[in-house]
């Protein structure tokens, strides 16, 4: 069981966990979630799940021990005269902050050294040779724990969250435990909040015929978006990224297309499948999408992609750096100088800095993924740095920036912006997406387009068809959620035959046009892979 | 009061911040407004805004933010 789209888990896994939950009392259910949280951790990565375990004891008792901190802080607080306070509480703040950066390096250097060693050291090694030095390091290489790069941000998180004071530290080492390894978000996120999420895990909530009715709605949707589209489009995109250089401009055109619509239906289709699962046993988990590709700029996009990921690197850096002491000093002296619009981004584009390298770094260990990263950062940078000239120019021309052409042309351009920074993030190397861009760009012709060619390598025209009725099918869906409707409930509201006439025609649609089987080889799940 | 309105006017002109009410739910303010925002607000009120206070409820409406200007000056 590597994917929660595989057979094994929605109709073996899954299912004997909803029963042996459901037979529980309602004290107990907890447990079955936690004992399948491990089991199915255990199952994937064996003995490595000792990594989980140390990491959530390490988040308890140090939860604990900034808890009794604050407590003491507090407590002295309000004993002493007003005058005193804030010498109490700076007192106080080194000893928190020492607990702090203690629980936030065990779980950084835990994921670097298991997950960047062999990065690192082949880096360096390079960097030696390059210097003509005779001296090399190890390039360690460790097996890695699933779900590492999320559990590792939801307990740092938590540790956050404790040390501002906006949660109490967890004093049931159980509840922890479970939302550090919650089995339907463990593979591949979305990144939970203690608040949000701990509380729902130990209600034990009952299976109710609505919960599972909509639950398994959405499991079949995810599944629908990851088996027709995802997997039907994996040989073209596997043939054309592992061997560009034999392949013309269009082709690579084409496997970059591909590839977005590949990575957002499989990406999201796996999200929908966590989701659903959860919401059978009543626990409502973080959207991680929200239409994506109907945003505007791309910092617009990524408040819609991968959302919990973007809100953990806005409150836990962006913020943090941006107001910090060294920040707040550099944004006073800007402000003077470049005015109110360009103070402020200078700083900011320090932390914005910080966020892209961590995020580009923290999808996997290669300098595509930093570059991606870095792509990132300049276009958001240069959206903010160009934007008084953006406004101006616009009002010169008196192009109405809240008219349609206008929000058409925002529209295409993140989207053209945005497929770009995949063709990176999804090549072999950095240097590989390099030369797929050059060729591209260099190589492009429509001839290929109409010669038959491209349908060639692995995805014929039927299969282009039956992705592109899948596609229109999800952009219909898409501008329904966007324009608040929710599908769902419209079909649930509908009588018996129209509700299972929809619920049989998506199942028939997925048994025959799924790309299953020995003559597919379906897309790994791409997210557990980080 | 009025203060705060030409500041938010000043970073976000084609929003009505006399009326609007879900800034960062409805994704009118962006991250890097919000520094703007803060950057401006500890100079002109005096105040220092720390990361913790960055939360959909302090920034929604006008109304919200001046709520915890007000705050924070009281805090001292």
């Amino acid at each position: 069981m590597d994917s929660y789209c595989s057979p094994l888990y929605f109709a073996f896994f899954l299912p004997v966990v909803v029963v042996i939950y459901a037979v529980l009392p309602q004290r107990h259910r907890w447990k079955a979630l936690l004992g399948a949280s491990w089991a199915c951790f255990w199952w994937i990565s064996g003995k490595l799940l000792v990594y989980l375990l140390a990491s959530t004891v390490a988040i308890y008792y140090l939860g604990l021990w900034l808890g009794s901190l604050l407590a003491e802080r507090d407590s002295r607080v309000r004993a002493a005269e007003r005058s005193e306070r804030k010498a109490i509480k700076a007192a106080y703040t080194g000893k928190l902050r020492g607990v702090l950066v203690a629980g936030i390096l065990f779980h950084l250097g835990l994921l670097l050294v298991l997950k960047y060693a062999g990065f690192f050291g082949s880096n360096v090694n390079n960097l030696l040779s390059a210097l003509g030095l005779d001296w090399s390091v190890p390039e360690l290489s460790f097996a890695l724990p699933i779900g590492i790069s999320f559990y590792t941000l939801q307990a740092i998180s938590y540790l956050i969250d404790v040390y501002r004071g906006t949660i109490p530290p967890d004093r049931d080492l159980g509840r922890l435990a479970l939302y550090m390894s919650f089995f339907p978000a463990l593979m591949e996120g979305p990144i939970c909040r203690y608040s949000d999420t701990a509380p729902q895990l130990m209600e034990g909530k009952p299976v109710t015929w609505h919960n599972l009715t909509f639950g398994m709605q959405r499991i079949l949707w995810g599944l629908t978006k990851k088996m027709v589209v995802a997997d039907r489009l994996n040989p073209l995109i596997q043939e054309v990224f592992s061997n560009y250089q034999n392949h013309t401009g269009a082709a690579i055109f084409l496997a970059m297309v591909c590839y977005t619509c590949q990575l957002y239906m499989e990406f999201s289709g796996t999200m929908d499948v966590v989701i659903g699962s959860a919401e059978i046993f009543g626990i409502t988990l973080p959207e991680n999408f929200r239409q994506p590709f109907f945003s505007h700029t791309i910092s617009e996009f990524w408040t819609r992609w991968h959302i919990t990921l973007g809100t953990w690197f806005r409150d836990y850096i962006f913020y943090p750096v941006s107001l910090s002491g060294p920040m707040k000093k550099l944004t006073s002296n800007a402000r003077k100088k470049l005015g109110n619009h360009f103070g402020p981004l200078l700083a900011s584009s320090v932390a914005l800095f910080c966020v892209w390298f961590s995020n580009g770094l923290w999808h996997g260990a290669g300098w595509n993924y930093i570059f991606f990263g870095l792509y990132h950062f300049s276009l958001i940078l240069c959206g903010s740095l160009f934007e008084p000239l953006t406004r101006g120019l616009t009002g010169k021309l008196h192009i109405d920036r809240q008219g349609k052409p206008w929000r058409a042309w925002q529209l295409v351009r993140t989207v053209v912006l945005v497929n770009i920074g995949e063709l990176f993030f999804r090549a072999d190397s950095l240097r590989a997406g390099m030369g797929m861009f050059r060729r591209m760009v260099t190589g492009f012709s429509l001839a290929p387009f109409v010669d038959g060619r491209l349908l060639e390598l692995g995805v014929d025209g039927k299969d282009f068809v039956i992705v592109a009725v899948t596609m229109a099918l999800v952009l219909g869906v898409s501008l329904l959620h966007e324009r608040g409707v929710s599908v769902r409930a419209w079909v649930a509201a509908r009588r018996t035959p129209v509700r299972w006439a929809c619920y049989y025609a998506l199942i028939l649609f997925l048994i025959i046009f799924g790309a299953y089987g020995a003559a597919y080889s379906p897309v790994d799940p791409i997210y557990a892979g980080f | 009061m009025e203060e705060l309105y030409e500041i938010l006017e000043g970073i976000q002109p084609e929003v009505d911040f006399h009326t609007a009410t879900n800034l960062i739910d409805g994704h009118l303010l962006d991250s890097l407004s919000i520094i703007s925002l803060i950057a401006e607000l500890e100079d002109t009120f005096d105040i220092s805004v720390p990361a913790v206070e960055i939360v959909p409820r302090n920034f929604n409406s006008a109304d919200a933010i001046w709520a915890m200007v007000e705050r924070l000056q009281e805090e001292g």
